[in-house]
């Protein structure tokens, strides 16, 4: 199923939580919405599934106005962050409750309901957990619970909000796996709400990323992290080296020395020029676009950074950069740096 | 200070100081001001046999004031396990002119001394009272009858309720009721099946805390009760009956049975209060 | 995929819902029904009874009221639950602090079975509790021989009613202290030993002005039951007018004599006591929160 978002604005009191936001999402697509918090994802996801209400815009499941229906009828599963378990019901009624309530002519024959469960449970694998309750579980199996509750449904739409949120990191890595696999058998169109950008590119065919209450940019993980769209997407998503740059005429200037750099048709004014640390080199001082001070050099694991100290417009700003493992850097020393790829952005922006 | 030196083995040990003393004290005072008085209640009881013992609690009086506080009292924490889930209800989940006032409002069965509420309660509901006078006309008579009773414990026991269950419902975070929703359950389907299962222990344990406290009252009762034997006479009246004829023996006797099955729900009450806490916090 | 697709419901007709979605909430029509019932409720058992104590109390004028008041016998038993309550809260309020700082501040085996004890009062009945006191003292009592041949009266006397007395509000300070206590620990008391403190600087420094409102709130309940308490006063005071009524004895004895306009004044104190109690435990309760 597809869904469409179109021109959704929501505020809370003072605080713009979504600015006239519009997506598409494909039908079986896995897409997560990435944002620090505050960006108003989650207040996407709730609106979404019909927990909040849009101020303005549309939301639209298949074409089909959505916002018409409460989240009772619009069947979407929904995980919570800390899962929202039934305390006082094991997990075979925890997962049996959303077929439990049907009434009348949509009720749901005990056997029927029975076999959905166990073929649930037995998907996301804690078969043998039928008859504990919540609060004997790990955090992990609480996580699968919630899901198989939210799949009993038979939703038309899967919805996670910071599914990963309360594990530990070594569960958490082990269920995204999971979680991805689960998906490529039961492509239920689903959106995953994180704040965490490695599980947004790992899992998600496409990634939101959002701030302020805007969508700053949709694409795969490899376009977000390559071609970032705006600074904010470029400083949220990977390690970014910021250098202070301005534009003026159409060329790029640090200080008053002209860069031999492509100014991207960025207009006059202050710019910040931003790379992948990776993707700066160290060079000789002077005959680098840019140059500072050695600070300290770090070594942890197979990276080594510097912290070097570079002139900015107001004082000196200090940028982290790159170190390959052979290369003697002695503290207090110059070293240039060359950006090989990169992109410049308006400061103010 | 030897009984601070003595309890070293028996504490674990601690930088703090004042161990042996206030430990002391405390045992002292409980003695002096509990254990030995409720000692001389059991002693007492010795020095009756068990057949007198026997006979005295299940003469005809004593069995029908024992039934009435019990009955009297189990009905009036129903009452106050419906209507106290409705005012808690209403002061937690709605907002409504006055709401501050009514929820300060609640706790005054705590703060009014029983006797105040005894005569309030009776004047309110005699035949001529504000109330009684409405239900004369319908053939309800509320004061002076088992009615009455009723209406003296549902005051008394009402706040026992509301201020068990209230915090419960105010801690319960709304995603339970919205992952209800989400997975289809109507707003009734939800209460009755995720939000009520939840207060359920909290619920058990307030309609035994009013239960209790029901079963043991007596100034709020006796005006308006009526007071007539085998009809409106509650068990502790008929121990100060009992008392005021020299009989102490019987009055020891009731006083004994009270007292036993008030344990028992101490205890009661106690265990549901750990399944409370055990429902109510993540493991 | 395997999994059975049970149908989703049938789909109902599309309801307009663009606004106020009711997730938490109830239709308008049912919240608007519990609150009735509620307040209906409150009005007939609290209330109403509130309300009616003072209007009875001035039935018969600011005169009579005053007259009421001023009556010998009603002076007397002011004066007598005055001295009961500031007897008995004196003694709790020692007990409470002595044996919360023993609970909260220390690990020892038996603990919870001491906590039980000093909750016991709560569930005794109150006659109960004036009963045990004339099962020891009265005269046909365990003690009672040996207090008549050294002729001290305990029974039928202040000593009687205050025993009684303490003994129903024993919990009320303890109770209020021993949960926030624990809460806070033993850090702070540790800190202060650590920098040279003795155990009462440590006390009266860093322990008491953090449980002070709570305090303050036990007392304020335990002083309210002590002045109010009825049944278990009734048993061991001997109802002798003008020397060990208490208030609400007096109360007692004026209504079955049916002066109900006096007995209501006597009663508008009580009632004025209690609301003043509950005005001041609304704002402790603010405090007592910052405190946790």
């Amino acid at each position: 199923m597809t869904i469409d978002v179109v021109g959704v604005s929501k505020r809370f009191k003072s605080f713009t939580a979504l600015d006239n936001v519009s997506l598409h999402v494909r039908s079986g697509e896995l897409v997560a919405l990435l944002g620090p918090s505050g960006s108003g994802k989650t207040t996407l996801l709730r609106i979404i599934a019909g927990l909040d209400w849009p101020d303005a815009g549309e939301v639209r499941f298949d074409g089909e106005d959505a916002l018409e229906r409460t989240v009772r009828d619009r069947n979407v599963g929904f995980v919570f962050q800390h899962y929202a378990l039934f305390r006082h019901l094991n997990v075979f009624e925890n997962v049996a409750f959303g077929l439990r309530v049907r009434t009348g002519k949509d009720k749901v024959p005990d056997a029927t309901i029975r076999a959905k469960v166990e073929e649930l449970l037995h998907l996301v694998q804690i078969d043998w957990l039928a008859d504990r309750y919540p609060g004997q579980l790990s955090g992990g199996q609480r996580q699968r619970v919630a899901l198989a509750r939210a799949l009993a449904i038979s939703p038309r739409v899967l919805l996670l909000d910071e599914p990963f949120g309360a594990l530990d990191a070594k569960v958490r890595k082990e269920l995204r796996r999971w979680l991805r696999q689960l998906h490529e058998e039961l492509p239920v169109t689903s959106l995953l709400v994180t704040h965490d950008q490695e599980e947004a590119l790992e899992l998600a065919d496409r990634v939101v990323v959002m701030g302020h209450g805007r969508i700053e940019q949709v694409g795969t993980p490899s376009e977000v992290y390559d071609n970032p769209a705006t600074a904010f997407v470029h400083d949220f998503i990977g390690e970014t080296l910021a250098l202070p740059t301005d534009v003026r005429d159409g060329r790029l200037y640090a200080g008053d020395k002209p860069l031999a750099l492509d100014s991207q048709g960025v207009a006059d004014g202050p710019a910040r020029l931003l790379a992948r640390p990776h993707d700066v080199d160290l060079a000789d001082p002077d005959a680098a676009p840019f140059a500072g001070r050695v600070l300290a050099v770090r070594t942890f694991g197979p990276t080594r950074r510097a912290d070097i100290e570079i002139p900015g417009r107001n004082g000196p700003v200090v940028v982290e950069a790159a170190v390959p493992h052979q290369q003697d850097l002695p503290t207090g020393g110059l070293i240039g740096l060359v950006p090989r790829r990169y992109r410049v952005f308006n400061a103010n922006a | 200070m030897s009984a601070g030196r003595q309890s070293l083995s028996f504490r674990q040990r601690s930088v703090i100081p004042g161990f042996g003393l206030t430990f002391g004290l405390t045992v002292t005072w409980l003695s002096l001001i509990v254990l030995i008085p409720l000692a001389a209640l059991v002693l007492k009881t010795t020095e009756l046999s068990f057949d007198r013992f026997i006979a005295i609690v299940t003469a005809p009086r004593t069995l029908h004031a024992l039934g009435i506080s019990f009955g009297i009292s189990f009905a009036a924490a129903l009452v106050n396990a419906v209507f106290g889930t409705i005012v808690m209800w209403a002061l937690v989940r709605y907002d409504f002119p006055g709401r501050r006032i009514v929820d300060a409002i609640v706790d005054v069965p705590f703060a009014l001394p029983t006797a105040v509420a005894g005569i309030s309660l009776t004047a309110l509901y005699a035949p001529n009272g504000w109330v009684g006078s409405l239900l004369e006309p319908l053939g309800i008579k509320v004061a002076y009858t088992p009615l009455g009773i009723l209406i003296a414990l549902v005051f008394v026991g009402l706040p026992f309720v509301v201020r068990t269950v209230q915090p419960v419902l105010a801690d319960l975070d709304k995603q339970y009721e919205e992952a209800a929703a989400s997975l289809g359950a109507s707003r009734g389907q939800t209460v009755w099946r995720v939000v009520l299962p939840t207060i359920w222990p909290a619920l058990l344990t307030g309609f035994a805390l009013a239960f209790a406290r029901g079963v043991g009252e007596y100034g709020s009762v006796i005006f308006i009760a009526g007071n007539m034997p085998n009809v409106s006479e509650i068990a502790p009246l008929l121990i100060v009956v009992r008392l005021e004829e020299f009989r102490y023996a019987d009055a020891t006797a009731i006083a004994v049975v009270m007292l036993l099955t008030s344990f028992i729900l101490l205890f009661i009450i106690n265990r549901l209060q750990q399944w409370t806490e055990r429902r109510t916090t993540e493991s | 995929m395997s999994v059975a697709e049970i149908a989703p419901p049938a789909a109902t007709p599309a309801r307009v819902v663009r606004r106020a979605p009711p997730v938490h909430t109830e239709p308008a029509g049912v919240r608007i029904a519990i609150i009735a019932v509620a307040l209906t409720f409150l009005a007939l058992v609290i209330g109403l009874p509130l309300v009616l104590v003072f209007v009875q109390a001035f039935a018969k004028g600011w005169q009579a009221y005053v007259a009421a008041l001023v009556d010998p016998d009603a002076l007397a038993a002011i004066e007598l639950t005055l001295i009961v309550a500031a007897i008995s809260v004196a003694l709790n309020l020692v007990f409470g602090l002595v044996a919360s700082w023993c609970i909260a501040k220390f690990e020892f085996p038996g603990k919870s079975f001491l906590i039980t004890l000093i909750d016991l009062p709560f569930s005794v009945s109150p006659v109960v509790a004036g009963l045990v006191f004339i099962l020891l003292f009265g005269s046909q009592g365990l003690l009672g021989p040996f207090l008549q041949d050294n002729d001290i009266k305990i029974v039928f006397a202040l000593p009687g009613i205050v025993l009684a007395t303490v003994f129903v509000t024993f919990p009320f300070v303890a109770r209020e202290l021993i949960p926030l206590m624990q809460e806070q620990g033993t850090a702070e008391e540790e800190a202060a030993i650590s920098l040279g403190a003795s155990g009462l600087s440590t006390f009266f420094r860093v322990t008491l002005p953090n449980v002070k409102w709570a305090l303050l709130y036990g007392v304020l309940l335990c002083n309210a039951r002590a002045m109010g308490e009825f049944g278990a006063v009734s048993v061991v005071s001997g109802h002798i007018r003008g020397l060990t009524n208490t208030m609400p004895l007096q109360i007692e004895i004026l209504y079955n004599e049916y002066q109900f306009a006096a007995s209501f004044a006597v009663a508008s104190l009580l009632a004025l006591l209690a609301l003043v109690t509950l005005c001041a435990k609304t704002l402790l309760e603010k405090r007592i929160a910052k405190d946790h």
